[in-house]
């Protein structure tokens, strides 16, 4: 099965764990993930002004790329997830936004909100199935303990984002199970490590994600996996010593994969 | 513009209805910058129903927003006060010259280890 895969600025760049990790696992799973062409950033968040329109037009322009190739569109960071799905949930339900966005691009086929979104978590478990990822572990990740970091992005808004329950969420935990590991689940792991505020307040973004680490870790975490870059900046920032991966870079150990790729 | 229009204004751009409120407070009990907030989720809700919405224009409260959603994953009646918030920031930034960041400010947060998106988000959320 091949895909159109936004991957973003971050994980061109600072993420590129989560981007090669990502490909190559998905690969194992017998899903290509083909970079959309002249995609541009997503913005990193999504502005809930409905009179917003000029920010929002790189996610249409993506989703519309995979609508032309008849394929899904994939995304593995939480912000461009967000960000893409936020604006494709308001073009198939805000007929005035999508007829201006639609006005904006005018030489363009119009867009509609048609393309089927994944997360790269959903896609593992309602595409690939999480019993069929198991059989694939050829490196099971026995004894780790590990607490599942959701955040923000992910979840909420909890009826457009749909990817789990956003208060009880499990997508990740059973990620955790196949690959063999055991699970933490802690009461802050759909609370915010503080997002963007660290550019002029560091000190609450430090409070938030502090908060977040020592809660995983008093459940007994040994480790913490996101999939979000500016959550993993943030709490390596924080006061714990909890070590924060990439969920992918999990994936690709499970995999056996993990040293290819870094070659 | 009068207190009126201009809390007409913020509804407006939010695309949500604060009058559906009914005052249980559980946003601003949800809300992870509520220390860090002058005005909590509630009050932002209440002071633009009532067309107060002056303190909010001059408060530093908006920037704390982390725009996480709980408040408005949590209120049991659709009022999403993070939309709210987002307009009167919105509000804000799109007057000439009030741009609370600028590309000289990023050297001064921006470290070796800092993602990308740290940064066009904080672009997002603090310039138009
Ligand atoms: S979106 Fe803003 S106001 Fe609402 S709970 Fe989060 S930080 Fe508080
Ligand atoms: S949670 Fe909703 S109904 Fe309750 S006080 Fe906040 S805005 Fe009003």
């Amino acid at each position: 099965m091949k895909v159109t895969y936004f991957p973003g600025c971050t994980l061109k760049n600072k993420a590129k764990d989560l981007d090669r990790y990502a490909r190559e696992c998905a690969e194992i799973l017998g899903i290509t993930l083909e970079e959309a062409e002249n995609w541009q950033c997503c913005g990193g968040v999504f502005t809930t002004a409905g009179d917003e329109i000029a920010t929002k037009l790189s996610s249409v322009r993506v989703l519309k790329a995979a609508k032309e190739k008849g394929e899904a569109l994939v995304t593995v960071c939480s912000a461009c997830h967000n960000v893409v799905k936020q604006t494709n949930y308001a073009m198939q339900n805000d007929r005035s936004f999508a007829d201006k966005v639609n006005r904006y691009m005018a030489d363009e086929e119009p867009y509609n909100g048609e393309t089927q979104i994944y997360h790269y978590l959903e896609l593992l478990r309602d595409v690939v199935g999480f019993d069929k990822l198991r059989e694939k572990v050829v490196n099971p990740l026995k004894g780790k303990k590990i607490g599942a970091y959701y955040g923000c992005l992910l979840l909420r808004p909890g009826k457009v984002m749909g990817l789990d329950d956003p208060e009880n969420p499990t997508v990740m935990e059973e990620l955790i199970r196949a690959l063999g590991a055991e699970p933490v689940v802690f009461a802050n792991r759909n609370e915010c490590c503080g997002g963007y505020v660290f550019a002029e307040n560091p000190e609450l973004a430090k409070k938030k994600s502090t908060a977040v680490l020592s809660n995983a870790k008093a459940n007994g975490a040994d480790m913490v996996i996101t999939a979000c870059p500016l959550c993993k900046y943030n709490l390596q920032k924080s006061a714990s010593d909890v070590p924060v991966v990439y969920f992918t870079e999990l994936l690709a150990e499970a995999l056996g994969v993990k040293e290819s790729c870094n070659e | 513009m009068n207190k009126k229009m201009l809390a007409e204004e913020i509804i407006r751009i939010s695309g949500t209805d604060p009058k559906k409120c009914m005052k249980c407070g559980k946003c601003s009990g949800s809300c992870p910058a509520y220390d860090d907030m002058e005005y909590h989720p509630h009050q932002f809700v209440s002071m633009i129903i009532n067309g107060n919405v002056d303190p909010l224009m001059v408060s530093e409260s908006v920037y704390s927003c982390l725009t996480c959603f709980a408040c408005a994953e949590r209120c049991p009646r659709g009022v999403e006060p993070a939309k709210l918030i987002e307009a009167v920031r919105l509000f804000k930034l799109r007057e000439k010259g009030k741009n609370r960041m600028s590309a000289e400010d990023v050297s001064a947060f921006c470290d070796a280890d800092m993602p990308q998106q740290a940064i066009v988000s904080a672009f997002r959320k603090y310039a138009k």
